[in-house]
């Protein structure tokens, strides 16, 4: 797949890839249009570019111009640079928009084989699908729009070998919180990791979606899982999906692409998903991660790196040492982004809460990946179930996953969070703290107020 | 701010130009861009602030800052200039100023890089050559100076001098490939074959 996009080694070792798909949101793209506007360059290929708006917006009130007048100035710059130079814009009210790594594949944009790039961490997401996607910084974004490609260096790849299947109550992010905490959050530097075994084959597109999403966290550039019958039945009929005859001859070329049972990889590791419990973050790195029934480890226990990483945690969290995350109250309750904003992912939300409701003086908020995601939920009755369960019901972004909007922790509340970065401030608060968990776990920490585990709710 | 200049593209073989100097050895990048403008979303408005504090301490004598130098595009400074914080921000801000060579006894590497990425050729000199044209120009600063690239030279209206650019940056500014997208630009046939070999992009054509 590698050498299919290969247009040139270049001087230094690296190749000059091209690229498939190029997806911009608001927040790293004016730098880049600018600089193109400087240089007096087009957008190369504005056909193979797709844009939407998710970081900044409202999910209160989506009414223009927002309050914030900078958000504001910077759709305006997006809507207009999509305007001129030609590109599709899923905007407000399109029916389409919605967090970049949701919309992409649930337009069937991402499909098996491509390269996919985006001015964000989180491109991984997309390797869920058989792509070799990943991240890159404003600079690339310039060189991306101009030349429809980039320098990269081939990356060595990790098979992660998942066997069993996950148990009741246990989910996608809970494997890969596990993973993360078990290998670490730098393990991943100069690697790809490709996801494979019986748990991920018996993994929905959606929870694909969520595991390549943080391998990020883990420190690798990209995710990836080779494409299945699963890939293809979640892709028929999408929006941008091949259609018909195109359809068949899709099929027939991405079942070549999978990396043959054979295949040589730099490095291999193996996980029991059956031994997996409900993880839950408890520090201030995505790493630091422990199953819901265990106690928060001692520093003392740790390697010297951990080890101070670890006391800067339990410092700014105000936890202890040998005592338990099961039962810490919290303040907030975030259902939402790009790891699991997703359907599938409200539906069990929903399923928790049903019947049930939000414990007192508990924030609880969700926050649909998309508008067609709102849509389904709306169309599901989930939105009603949370509506009555004392959940508030919010328009799509990405919302307090990094608190570029309005919704934001203040002080140094608490929140468990189905996001994906639990870095200090992460949520709009310089002291708040986040908990990350599956939105099952959320969903059982809104109803009791506390973190709970959620197999004792089911 | 003089009107929108237009920055390096394409090959570079010469600058052609008003000179001016600036004295001084180890001038570091948060003299030239103090770090309380590194917050922006870009880097346009980055040309009025070069060197801010300098000149408002200086009152409108810094050579940024006087009339005769207003328009000028060569930068003769001294030894280990750049040095410091490697933030883009300070290539960026001279760039924007107007400036768009450097010459110099030396300069500090990442300063160097960031230079030649945005088409800034940074030449050096001996301390004893840069004096004398520091001089030159100081005596006489109306006139248009010539830095010819693959001859290694220096031209004032009566005299030349030997300058060094290292061999690698030469090349990659003769031939237009000092940037990641002028690079990335070059290969557009090689790109077409890719593109067009894509079973994506061709009704999934067996090829
Ligand atoms: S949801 Fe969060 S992680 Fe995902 S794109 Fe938005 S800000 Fe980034």
């Amino acid at each position: 797949m590698w050498d299919l996009h290969r247009i040139a080694e270049l001087p230094g070792g690296s190749t000059q890839l091209f690229v498939g798909l190029h997806l911009i949101h608001e927040v790293t793209s004016p730098q880049a249009f600018f600089a193109l506007k400087e240089k007096g360059l087009r957008v190369r290929c504005p056909e193979q570019t797709v844009a939407t708006v998710d970081h900044i917006v409202p999910t209160t009130s989506q009414d223009r111009p927002f309050a914030d007048p900078l958000a504001e100035e910077m759709l305006c710059t997006l809507e207009e640079n999509c305007e001129i130079h030609n590109i599709k814009f899923y905007g407000l009210k399109s029916g389409n928009q919605g967090i970049v790594h949701v919309i992409a594949p649930e337009l069937g944009l991402t499909q098996p084989g491509m390269t996919v790039v985006c001015g964000d961490s989180h491109t991984s997401t997309h390797g869920a699908f058989g792509a070799i996607a990943f991240g890159i910084g404003t600079s690339q974004v310039r060189d991306v729009l101009a030349s429809q490609s980039l320098t990269m260096n081939k990356l060595k790849v990790r098979r992660i070998w998942v066997n069993n299947t996950l148990k009741k109550g246990v989910y996608a992010k809970d494997l890969i919180l596990h993973i993360i905490h078990t290998l670490g959050v730098k393990a991943g530097v100069g690697y790809a990791y490709e996801f494979a075994g019986p748990a991920i084959a018996s993994l929905s597109m959606e929870e694909r979606m969520t595991i390549c999403n943080m391998a990020i966290e883990a420190g690798a550039r990209c995710g990836y899982i080779n494409p299945d019958e699963v890939t293809f039945k979640y892709l028929e009929n999408r929006l941008h999906a091949p259609k018909e005859r195109n359809w068949t001859q899709a099929i027939s070329w991405w079942k070549t692409i999978s990396s043959d049972e054979k295949a040589i990889f730099d490095d291999e590791v193996d996980f029991d998903a059956s031994k997996i419990p409900p993880t839950v973050t408890w520090g201030i790195t995505p790493g630091q991660g422990i199953g819901i029934d265990e106690k928060l480890p001692d520093p003392e226990s740790l390697s010297p790196s951990e080890k101070t990483i670890a006391q800067e945690a339990y410092n700014y969290m105000g936890l202890t040492p040998g005592g338990t995350i099961l039962d810490l109250p919290i303040d907030v309750c975030f259902i939402g982004s790009c790891t699991n904003g997703r359907l599938n992912d409200l539906k069990i939300a929903a399923s928790i809460a049903k019947g049930r409701h939000v414990a007192k003086g508990i924030k609880a908020f969700v926050v649909p990946g998309s508008e067609n995601v709102a849509k389904a939920a709306e169309d599901e009755g989930l939105v009603e179930i949370f509506k009555n369960a004392g959940f508030e019901w919010r328009k799509p972004g990405c919302s307090m996953c990094l608190a570029m909007n309005p919704d934001r922790l203040e002080g140094r509340q608490i929140s468990a969070s189905s996001s994906n970065r639990n870095f200090k401030g992460r949520q709009g608060s310089a002291t708040g703290r986040t908990l990350l968990m599956s939105p099952a776990m959320v969903t059982a920490a809104a109803i009791t107020g506390r973190v709970t585990d959620v197999r004792t709710l089911q | 701010m003089k009107d929108q200049p237009s920055y390096p593209k394409g090959p570079i073989t010469q600058i052609y130009g008003q000179a001016f100097t600036l004295r001084g050895d180890d001038i570091d990048t948060d003299r030239i861009i103090p770090a309380r403008f590194l917050k922006c979303i870009s880097f346009t408005s980055l040309g009025d602030k070069v060197f801010a504090d300098d000149r408002s301490e200086m009152n409108g004598h810094h050579p940024f800052d006087l009339n005769i130098n207003k328009g000028a595009s060569i930068l003769v400074v001294n030894d280990n200039f750049g040095c410091g914080s490697s933030r883009e921000h300070a290539p960026q801000a001279l760039m924007r100023w107007g400036i768009r060579a450097l010459i110099g006894q030396s300069f500090a590497e990442i300063f160097y890089g960031n230079c030649l990425s945005l088409g800034i050729p940074c030449a050096t000199a001996s301390a004893k050559t840069i004096n004398a044209i520091q001089n030159h120009i100081e005596n006489d600063n109306r006139h248009y100076w010539t830095l010819k690239i693959k001859k290694k030279k220096i031209f004032s209206n009566d005299q030349a001098w030997e300058v060094d650019i290292q061999q690698g940056p030469l090349e990659m500014l003769a031939t237009g490939k000092w940037d990641a997208i002028s690079q990335l630009m070059s290969n557009e046939e090689d790109l077409l074959k890719v593109k067009n070999k894509l079973p994506y992009l061709n009704q999934f054509k067996k090829f």
